[in-house]
C-alpha cells in the first residue's frame, strides 16, 4: 500500500487513484440515521402508542450531527477507514433509542404514581453525543498527526493516573449507586475514569514503543517461556499498584480490570512475549484474590454470580431481572417497547444489554456483539497495517478496551462473570462515557487515515527506507 | 508485532463468542426454566397486558376484561357476582386460575396456537392483540334458578341437556366473589383467600364437581336400571319390600324410612318401590343382583371415570368388593358409594336419553377476537347404560315418584316429570343430605337435573321438601326458555 517515494506530479495521480471512500461512509451513515430514526419511532408507538415530541427533536439532532462529522473528516481525515464512524454511529443510535424507549416507562410509571414526568434522558444523550462528535471533531482538528502526541508521554501518564485517582479527592468525589467512580463540579458529575482509559492508553503506547525492545529481552526459558528479567518488571508492577488502587478507591472491579488488562495485552503486542500474558495474569489472580478478601463487596458479587437466584430480592435482584429479560426476549425479542426493560435497575447505563436482548431479542443482542466486533476488527486491522509502532500500538490499545470492556459489560449481565461497574461503550446513557469514547473513535479515525493515505511527496529519507524495510 | 497482533486479535475473538454462547444459553436453552421461575414478573406483566378473551353464556359476559390504570393493565371483571364461580373460577395475580379460567387459559390468553394467524395479523396491523372467546353451554335462566334455588342452604345444582351432555346449570352454594380475588391488590387477595379458606362451609370448594356425597336413594335408579337390564325384573314384578331387611351376615336390619312394610304382605311391585323409595326391596334387589351388576351398570352412567367437562370432575365410586351386607347399602346409595352432583345429573340425563349416557361439557364455543369459531361443542356418545326399551319402563317409574310417589314437590302443571328423591346419611352423627335427580318432559326431555342439598334432616321427606322445588325451578327455567 506504501507508494514509492516519486516525483510531484505523479505523487498527485497516485493520490487520487487511493479512493478515500467517504462516499461508502456517508451511505453507510445514512442507513444509520435512517435505521436510527425507525427505532426511535418505533419505540415511542411500541411503548407509548403516540410519537411523543422529543422523538422528532432527537431524530433532527442526530442526523445533524451525523452530517457534521461526517463532513468533518471528509476535511480533516479523509482517508480514514470508512466502517469505523457508521459503526460506532449505529451502537449510539441504538442506545438511544433504547434509552428513549425507557424514558417513557419512567414516563408511564411517573403518571402512574401521579408524579412529575422526569426530563428526557434520551435528549440528553443526544445532547451528549454533540459534545462527543464536537470533542471528535476537535481532536481531528488539533491532532493532525497522532504521531504528535508521543511528545508528551509522563503528561498523559500523570493525568491518567491523576484522573483515575480524582474520585478519592475529599469534596470532589461522590458515590452515585454505590460506586465511587465520579466527581462532582457544580452541577455536573464526571467519571474520570473513562477519560483515563483515552489517556493512559496513549502514554502506554508511547511509553512501549520507547521500551519496548528493553522489555523483549529475556535471560533464560521456563517451559519453553522466555522469563523477563527482574529489573524489567518494575512497569507492570507500578501498573498493577495502581490498578488496586483504583479499586480500592471506587470500590469496583471494572476499571482496574480494564486499566490492567489494556497494559497487559498492549505490552504483549508490542513485545510478542507470551510470558508478560502469563505474569498478567497471575497477578490478576493475585489481585483479584487480594479483592475478595479485602472488600465485602467483591464477596457479594461473586457471591449473587453464583446463585443469583438466591438472592433474587436483594443483592441478586439486578442480575436476575436481567436474566429474566433476557429470557424473555428469546430469539426474536419482546419487540420495541413491547418489553419490560424497566424492571432492570439501571437498565439505561451498565444494564442496557439486557433492555436490547429483551426488546430485539438474541437476534438483536448478537448484532450488537457483532457491532463491536467489527469495530474492534477495523481497529486491529489498522494496527496491522500502521507503518509506525507508536500508531499500531495506539488503536490496538483502544481494541482492548473495547474489546474488555464489552466483555465484561455483557459478560456482566448475562451472568457469564460477575458483574462489574462499567459502562457499555457508546451506548449507556451518561456523558463521560460518551465523550470519551468518541476521543477515541477519533483517534482510531486519525490512525486510520495516516495509515491509508498515500505518502506524502516529501520525507526525510531514513524515514522511508525505515519504513520499507519495516513493513513484512 | 503481526504475530502478537493475530493473537491477540484470536483472544478477543474468543472473548465475543464466549458472549454469543452465554447469550444463546440465556435467550434459547435456559429461556422456558427462567420464564418460569415464580417472582418472575414479566410473565405476569405479559398475561395481564393483554385483554384476556370474555366467558359468555349466551351473548352476555360472565368474566370480562377491563382497562386500568395500574401496572397491570387489564382486571378481570366478572359481573355476576358469586353466581357462575363454579364454572368461571377466577383468575388471581397471587393464586392463578381455576375453572374455566385454568383450563381455557389458552383461548383466554390467546396463546393457543390455533390463534397463532390471529395473533400475528393483530400484530401487523397494529392493533392490540387479544385473547379468543369462551362461550359456555350454561342456560342463563337454569343456572339464576339453581342459584336462588339454594340461596341461604349448602348445596349445589347440575343441569344437563339429555340428548347432547351440554351442562346447562353449574352452582355451587355458598359461593365467594370471583372480582375479590382477582383483584390487582395482592394484600386483599390474600386476606380474602385466608378468610375463606378459614370459612367452615368452604365456600371454595366446587360442589358440583368436586365434591363427591353418598347419593342415597337417587342411586336406586341406578339399582332398577340393573334390575330391568337384566332381564329378570319388569316394572310391574313383585318383590318383598318387609319393613325390615335384615342385612346378610349380620344381625343388623335395615329398615324403611316410614318403618312400615312397603305393601301389603311386605310385597310390592318394583315399580312401586321406586315410587315410594322401599330400602327394603331394593336392598333385596341389590343382592339378587350381585355387586357386579350394580357396578357395572353404575359404570355404565359414568361412575368409575373422570370426566373433564373440561374442568376436571371428581371420580364418582361404587364400592369395590362389598359383602352381601354391603352390597345391600350399596343398592340403596349407602356404604361406600360416592357421587357428585354432575354423575347423578348424568343417571337422570341417560335414563331420559333413552339409555344414552351422554359425555358431558360446558364449552359451547370457542372462537377468535374476531369470533370465528375454532372449535364447537360436540355431542360424545360416552355409553349405552340401558337399552331403550327398558329406558322407557325405567322412565314410567320415575315419572311415577313425582306424580304418585316421595317426588310431589318436582311436578309441574301440563309437563309430566320423571324423578327421584333420595336422603344420604354421610355418618351416623351427621346431617343427612338431601337429593332430587328428575328430567322433563319425561318422554323426550330438554333438561336433566341433580339437586344436592347438605345439612338437609335425616328425613327421607327432605330430599322431596329441600331439593325438589329448586330441580322443579330449574327444569322449569329450562322449559319456559
Amino acid at each position: 500500500m506504501s507508494a514509492p517515494v516519486i516525483p510531484g506530479r505523479q505523487v498527485e495521480q497516485a493520490r487520487s487513484r487511493q479512493p478515500t471512500r467517504r462516499n461508502v461512509e456517508l451511505a453507510l451513515l445514512v442507513l444509520v440515521w435512517l435505521v436510527g430514526s425507525l427505532a426511535l419511532l418505533l419505540v415511542s408507538m411500541g411503548a407509548a402508542d403516540e410519537v411523543v415530541p422529543e422523538t422528532w427533536t432527537v431524530i433532527g439532532i442526530t442526523g445533524a450531527l451525523l452530517l457534521g462529522i461526517h463532513l468533518a473528516v471528509r476535511w480533516l481525515a479523509p482517508y480514514a477507514d470508512p466502517l469505523m464512524l457508521p459503526t460506532a454511529a449505529a451502537l449510539n443510535l441504538l442506545g438511544i433509542a433504547m434509552i428513549a424507549r425507557l424514558d417513557i416507562a419512567e414516563a408511564l410509571r411517573a403518571a402512574a404514581n401521579d408524579t412529575d414526568a422526569p426530563g428526557s434522558d434520551a435528549l440528553d444523550q443526544a445532547l451528549w453525543l454533540a459534545v462527543g462528535a464536537i470533542a471528535a471533531a476537535l481532536v481531528l482538528l488539533v491532532v493532525r498527526d497522532h504521531r504528535a502526541l508521543r511528545r508528551y508521554t509522563y503528561i498523559w501518564g500523570l493525568t491518567g493516573v491523576v484522573l483515575l485517582l480524582l474520585p478519592m479527592v475529599p469534596g470532589l468525589g461522590v458515590t452515585i449507586n454505590g460506586a465511587n467512580l465520579w466527581i462532582q463540579v457544580g452541577p455536573f458529575t464526571f467519571q474520570p475514569a473513562e477519560l483515563a482509559k483515552v489517556v493512559l492508553t496513549i502514554f502506554f503506547a508511547s511509553y512501549l514503543v520507547q521500551t519496548r525492545e528493553q522489555l523483549a529481552l529475556v535471560r533464560h526459558k521456563v517451559l519453553g517461556l522466555g522469563v523477563p528479567r527482574g529489573r524489567d518488571l518494575g512497569p507492570i508492577l507500578v501498573v498493577w499498584a495502581v490498578a488496586m488502587l483504583t479499586m480500592a478507591a471506587q470500590t469496583d472491579l471494572g476499571t482496574a480490570v480494564m486499566i490492567f488488562g489494556l497494559f497487559v495485552g498492549m505490552l504483549y503486542v508490542a513485545t510478542g512475549r507470551r510470558s508478560w500474558i502469563v505474569l498478567g495474569v497471575l497477578l490478576m489472580v493475585v489481585g483479584g484474590l487480594l479483592a475478595y478478601t479485602l472488600f465485602s463487596h467483591v464477596q457479594v458479587r461473586v457471591k449473587v454470580w453464583l446463585d443469583p437466584f438466591a438472592y433474587a430480592n436483594d443483592e441478586g435482584y439486578q442480575i436476575v431481572q436481567s436474566l429474566y429479560g433476557f429470557a424473555f426476549g428469546g430469539v426474536m425479542g419482546a419487540g420495541w417497547g413491547r418489553g419490560y426493560p424497566q424492571l432492570v435497575p439501571f437498565a439505561e447505563n451498565d444494564f442496557i444489554f439486557s433492555a436490547i436482548g429483551e426488546e430485539l431479542g438474541l437476534v438483536g443482542a448478537f448484532a450488537v456483539v457483532v457491532l463491536f466486533a467489527i469495530l474492534i476488527q477495523r481497529a486491529l486491522r489498522t494496527a496491522q497495517a500502521s507503518r509506525d509502532a507508536f500508531g499500531a500500538l495506539l488503536v490496538t490499545g483502544y481494541a482492548i478496551i473495547l474489546g474488555l470492556q464489552v466483555f465484561v459489560v455483557f459478560g456482566g449481565v448475562t451472568k457469564l462473570i460477575p458483574h462489574t461497574g462499567l459502562t457499555t461503550p457508546f451506548m449507556s446513557a451518561g456523558g463521560s462515557s460518551l465523550l470519551a469514547n468518541w476521543i477515541i473513535l477519533a483517534l482510531l479515525l486519525r490512525v486510520s487515515d495516516h495509515v491509508r493515505r498515500p505518502d506524502p511527496v516529501i520525507v526525510r529519507p531514513d524515514d522511508a527506507t525505515t519504513e520499507v524495510v519495516g513493513r513484512p | 508485532m503481526t504475530r502478537s497482533l493475530n493473537r491477540l486479535a484470536l483472544g478477543l475473538v474468543v472473548l465475543m463468542v464466549a458472549l454469543l454462547v452465554q447469550l444463546t444459553r440465556v435467550q434459547v436453552l435456559q429461556a422456558d426454566e427462567l420464564n418460569a421461575q415464580p417472582g418472575n414478573q414479566r410473565t405476569l406483566l405479559t398475561e395481564y397486558s393483554r385483554e384476556r378473551g370474555p366467558i359468555l353464556v349466551a351473548r352476555a359476559p360472565i368474566a370480562e376484561s377491563v382497562e386500568t390504570d395500574g401496572s397491570l393493565r387489564y382486571l378481570r371483571r366478572y359481573p355476576a357476582g358469586e353466581e357462575f364461580v363454579s364454572a368461571t373460577g377466577f383468575y388471581s395475580v397471587v393464586f392463578g386460575a381455576t375453572g374455566l379460567e385454568r383450563t381455557e387459559n389458552a383461548i383466554l390468553s390467546g396463546d393457543d396456537p390455533r390463534l397463532f394467524v390471529d395473533r400475528m395479523q393483530q400484530l401487523f396491523a397494529g392493533r392490540e392483540v387479544k385473547g379468543g372467546t369462551v362461550t359456555t353451554t350454561l342456560d342463563a335462566n337454569a343456572q339464576l334458578a339453581g342459584w336462588q334455588g339454594l340461596r341461604g342452604k349448602k348445596g349445589s345444582v347440575v343441569a344437563i341437556e339429555p340428548a347432547t351432555g351440554r351442562i346447562l346449570a353449574q352452582v355451587q352454594s355458598p359461593s365467594f366473589d370471583p372480582n375479590r380475588m382477582s383483584s390487582h391488590d395482592s394484600k386483599a387477595v390474600n386476606d380474602y383467600y385466608a378468610e375463606l379458606d378459614a370459612d367452615p362451609d368452604k365456600p371454595m370448594l366446587n360442589r358440583p364437581i368436586a365434591k363427591t356425597n353418598p347419593p342415597g336413594s337417587t342411586f336406586k335408579v341406578v339399582t332398577a336400571a340393573a334390575a330391568l337390564e337384566s332381564g329378570r325384573f319388569t316394572p310391574d314384578s313383585v318383590i318383598p319390600g318387609p319393613a325390615t331387611y335384615q342385612l346378610p351376615g349380620t344381625d343388623v336390619e335395615l329398615p324403611n324410612w316410614t318403618g312400615t312394610e312397603c305393601g301389603p304382605n311386605g310385597e310390592v311391585t318394583l315399580a312401586e318401590a321406586l315410587a315410594i323409595s322401599c330400602n327394603t326391596a331394593f336392598a333385596w334387589l341389590g343382592n339378587e343382583l350381585g355387586d357386579d351388576a350394580l357396578r357395572d351398570q353404575a359404570e355404565a352412567f359414568g361412575f368409575e371415570e373422570a370426566f373433564e367437562t373440561p374442568q376436571r370432575v371428581a371420580t364418582s365410586r361404587f364400592p369395590e368388593d362389598p359383602d352381601a351386607s354391603q352390597t345391600a347399602q350399596a343398592a340403596i346409595g349407602q356404604f361406600d358409594v360416592r357421587a357428585t352432583t354432575l354423575q347423578m345429573a348424568m343417571v337422570a340425563a341417560a335414563v331420559g336419553n333413552r339409555g344414552v349416557t351422554m359425555r358431558p361439557g360446558i364449552v359451547d364455543q370457542t372462537s377468535a377476537p374476531d369470533l370465528t369459531p375454532l372449535e364447537t361443542f360436540n355431542p360424545e356418545e360416552f355409553a349405552e347404560a340401558m337399552t331403550p326399551e327398558h329406558a322407557a319402563e325405567l322412565t314410567g317409574m320415575m315419572v311415577g315418584v313425582v306424580s304418585s310417589g316421595t317426588g310431589s314437590s318436582a311436578r309441574i302443571p301440563g309437563v309430566p316429570v320423571a324423578g327421584k328423591t333420595g336422603t344420604a346419611q354421610t355418618s351416623e352423627d351427621r346431617p343427612s343430605i338431601a337429593w332430587f335427580i328428575a328430567f322433563a318432559p319425561a318422554q323426550n326431555p330438554e333438561v336433566a337435573v341433580a339437586v344436592a342439598v347438605e345439612d338437609a334432616g335425616t328425613n327421607e321427606v327432605s330430599g322431596n321438601q329441600l331439593a325438589g322445588p329448586i330441580a322443579r325451578a330449574v327444569m322449569e327455567a329450562v322449559l319456559a326458555g
